[in-house]
């Protein structure tokens, strides 16, 4: 105990001069040229067995007794998810994908300590063939301007001296040392900030507002319930740079004069929770958190709470709901939840993008930040690109960047030499893009004005083969279970836009039906409740607005162009083309395929399920999709 | 010295109110004057014959809630330069506030939404004489043939007046329904049987049973979805 309480006040930090001593001292012990392979450990790198790949080095290391001279690092998400798991080596941050646990002796071996670089595990750039050997080469991260993503590459995101070592808690000595928390107002406002979570509302407003009401108790909030199928940079950052979170949260709760934060985080998210929990302990022993912060007197402490995973609690009034232990389920925000938010106290919440961006404003100047972006919309944006493309993973931007820079250069185009069809942004709220505006800047109000919006950065890339009212029937449904259920129009609005898209890809559908679901939008965006139901039918009207020829051909033809509307759609096998070949036979679950070997296979339209298992296998276009 | 509006058609001059806590509002482009504090559904239902907005999910007994958005009003805040859409049970009366109960805007979200309610419950007596009213005939969709609305009076009377929470929302977006307990739909024991819940619902869902606890509406979920789900569940080992 005593040995405890003596290590605590060790690693205690009582001022800011005894930050920076600390941090002296973490610098001067690492050695610049000494050779530090970092593995990526986000979630996506996981999921393609980077935790082997960790393991192997530690025994490798281990086993010729190398800890001395070899750092290893398991760091948060380094964003080019598809060649997962990556490993980085530096000093000279040689870049290896896709590696395996077999791959890790030879590393070692040639690399570490032969100086060599194993060709077979660098990244072919698909456009010139090139193998490249750096990571700041490779396109995908070349074109981007990682100023909040990229030290996630570079630390141990459980290791809190990793975070000071590159500058972390420096913004927050400024802060506690020099400027009124009206200055840090007045700066986050004239940065240009705007909220990352979805609305993009000027944060420095929010804050003023949030300071200006009177209130003896007030909350900050981190809101990491990120919800939108197919995107996780949210995860990514809290799980990569939980610390760059931690100190936007202490910077914004000193301006406000709050002394209690919370980090709302799903619970599908174990490793941003863990790491989030480690920051937090972490932050709390060097005296970065808890009381008499830095010696300032200033006073603060963050309580993670883990939500369920429903997707309306990432809108504010029902997260709070749910912080409170009541249903989540959003109020009316007449009156804004940053005067009257959590237990009815003014409540500052803001998304995990935004928080991170604090440390850099105050760091670099509001004038330095309000450089990057378009007139409107400031600074960088981390954008999940998913879907039918090659590079998927996580792009930091600068806002104002094009579509198709952000598609094509970075993305890597379309795999498979399909053609770009839209592009769905913003999530369920949002809508999607067609090809002829792949050269609008991307900011808040540019992709409001194309019926879409920016969210929470989702970036769901579809190629020709989709089907728009598919896509539009997917976010319908995928709302359908997320709508709380409280309103009239959310609740019935979208189970019947639902019914009605149902019956149009399975040919039922009627020409009334598009005015149908034109009034199921105007009421939603009328009168649901809350910013779920407003939004929910962009998806719909985005593509009835771009893709209405698809529709019609729905109704009228009773075709799919796509491909995709399982009803409206019949394989059949070219007996021209036919080899007799079996595969097709062999996959077809069913048995609906029949025929011998060299001989025209025949399929039989009554047990046929449309799944396209023989479209797939087919090697001699045999099969037929109509 | 101003022109008020007390009624639907009698006006009468007032001299400025300084010091009275109230505030003056314009309802359907006529100025009245109501005591501050109370909510825009409030104010017009104590006025005769000025404005006009249904509610079904209020009930003076308990806190509003803004479920049923059948209330929904267009108001401005800058002299009417601009207007937005309000749930009027939600939002409070302010001074120099112009409300719309009536437009073509708000009669047609009205239609909007009564028919998703009639498609819903096409047998509910309240929601047909509202039909009626806004000119609303036959539903585009699939009928439903549920009683509930799910308007929360029943649990809300529950908890806030009884201080008991016999009843409870359960399930979220179409699957919600009223339950009591452990998703029971007999009551127990927590239920005192005072009948509140039967009283304030506003489409006669909910009646009082022989032992003297009421009978909660049986929500036949939509279309047979539910009990495809639960077949799933059951059919799948955990």
């Amino acid at each position: 105990m005593v040995e405890q309480v003596r290590r605590l006040l060790e690693k205690r930090v009582g001022s800011v001069a005894e930050l920076e001593k600390l941090r002296q001292s973490i610098v001067d012990k690492k050695d610049s040229g000494r050779t530090c392979i970092s593995v990526c450990g986000g979630t996506a790198c996981r999921a393609s067995g980077a935790e082997a790949v960790v393991d192997a080095f530690v025994d490798e290391i281990e086993r010729r007794e190398l800890q001395v001279q070899v750092e290893m690092k398991e760091t948060g998400c380094h964003g080019f998810c598809e060649k997962g798991p990556l490993v980085v080596i530096e000093p000279k941050k040689i870049f290896y994908q896709q590696v395996k646990p077999e791959d890790v002796a030879e590393i070692i071996a040639e690399t570490v300590l032969g100086g060599k670089v194993i060709e077979r595990l660098l990244y072919v750039d698909p456009v010139s063939s090139e193998r490249i050997t750096y990571e700041s080469d490779v396109p995908f991260y070349k074109r981007q301007t990682r100023t909040i993503f990229g030290a996630n590459g570079t630390i141990d995101p459980t290791n809190i001296e990793d975070y000071i070592a590159i500058g972390g808690y420096s913004a927050l000595s400024k802060v506690l040392t020099g400027m009124k928390p009206q200055k840090v107002i007045d700066e986050v406002k004239k940065s240009g900030l705007r909220g990352r979570g979805g609305g993009g509302f000027p944060t420095g407003r929010k804050w003023q507002s949030c300071r200006d009401i009177k209130g003896a108790i007030k909350y900050v909030i981190c809101n990491a319930d990120e919800g939108d199928p197919g995107a996780y940079q949210d995860r990514s950052l809290l799980e990569g740079n939980p610390h760059s979170v931690l100190e936007g949260m202490i910077i914004g709760a000193y301006a406000i004069g709050s002394h209690q934060g919370y980090i709302y985080v799903r619970n599908e998210y174990p490793l941003a929770v863990r790491h989030a929990r480690i920051a937090i302990e972490q932050a709390m022993d060097y005296g970065l958190l808890g009381e008499n912060i830095l010696g300032s007197g200033f006073d603060f402490t963050v309580t993670i709470n883990k939500g369920g995973g429903a997707f309306v609690c990432g809108e504010s009034s029902a997260l709070m709901a749910s912080l409170e232990g009541k249903i989540g389920e959003p109020k009316a925000k007449y009156v804004h939840m940053s005067e009257k938010g959590l237990w009815d106290s003014p409540s500052l919440l803001n998304n995990v993008k935004t928080w991170a961006n604090v440390p850099l404003i105050i760091n670099k100047g509001a004038d330095w930040y309000s450089k990057i972006g378009t007139a409107g919309s400031k600074g960088t944006m981390i954008f999940s690109l998913v879907g039918n493309i090659n590079n998927t993973g996580l792009v930091e931007v600068p806002m104002g960047i094009t579509l198709r820079e952000m598609i094509f250069d970075i993305g890597g185009g379309i795999p498979n030499g399909k053609k770009f069809k839209a592009v769905q942004t913003g999530g369920p709220s949002g809508g999607c893009i067609p090809e002829q505006f792949l050269d609008t800047p991307v900011d808040f109000d540019e992709l409001t004005k194309l019926g879409s919006m920016m969210g929470s950065g989702g970036m769901i890339v579809m190629d020709e083969d989709t089907c728009m009212v598919d896509v539009a029937k997917y976010f319908v449904e995928f709302l359908k279970g997320e709508s709380c259920g409280k309103c009239t129009p959310c609740r019935e609005g979208i189970n019947r836009m639902s019914e009605v898209l149902n019956a149009i890809t399975q040919g039922k559908g009627k020409r009334e039906d598009l005015e149908t679901l034109e009034d199921l939008a105007g009421i939603l965006s009328a009168g649901a409740l809350c910013a779920l139901g407003q939004t929910a039918a962009n998806p719909v009207l985005s593509t009835l607005r771009y893709f209405r020829d698809e529709y019609l051909a729905h109704i009228d033809e009773k075709k799919c162009p796509a491909g995709v509307c399982r009803e409206l759609i019949q394989y059949s096998i070219d007996p021209e083309r036919c080899e007799g070949c079996l595969r097709c036979l062999r996959a077809c679950p069913t048995g609906a395929i029949v025929g011998e070997k060299r001989e025209v296979h025949t399929l039989n339209q009554g047990l046929c399920i449309k799944c396209g298992a023989c479209y797939d296998v087919c090697k001699f276009d045999a099969v037929i999709r109509q | 010295m101003a022109k008020v509006w007390i009624d639907g058609e009698t006006s009468i001059e007032v001299e400025d109110a300084d010091g009275v806590n109230a505030v003056s509002l314009t309802v359907d482009d006529k100025k009245v004057i109501v005591s501050a504090g109370q909510t825009v559904l409030e104010a017009v239902q104590r006025m005769n014959g000025i404005g006009n907005i249904p509610a079904l999910c209020n009930h003076p007994a308990v806190k509003p809630y803004g479920a049923c958005r059948i209330c929904t009003v267009e108001v401005s805040e800058d002299g009417g330069s601009k207007f937005k859409f309000v749930a009027a049970c939600l939002y409070s009366v302010k001074e120099g506030l112009i409300v719309k109960t009536n437009t073509e805007k708000i009669k047609k979200l009205r239609r909007g939404i009564i028919e998703l309610m009639l498609a819903r419950c096409p047998n509910v007596k309240r929601i047909q004489e509202l039909a009626e009213e806004y000119g609303v005939e036959k539903p585009r969709f699939v009928l439903g043939d549920q009683d509930c609305i799910l308007c929360g009076l029943c649990v809300r009377a529950c908890q806030e007046i009884i201080g008991k929470s016999a009843i409870s929302l359960v399930n979220r977006g179409i699957y919600r329904e009223v339950a009591a307990p452990f998703y029971a739909y007999e009551l127990t024991e927590e239920c005192i049987g005072c009948g509140d819940c039967a009283f304030v619902c506003p489409t006669g869902a909910i009646e009082m049973g022989p032992d003297g606890r009421p009978i909660l509406p049986k929500v036949k979920i939509p279309y047979g979805e539910i009990e495809a789900l639960m077949k799933k569940e059951a059919a799948t080992p955990s």
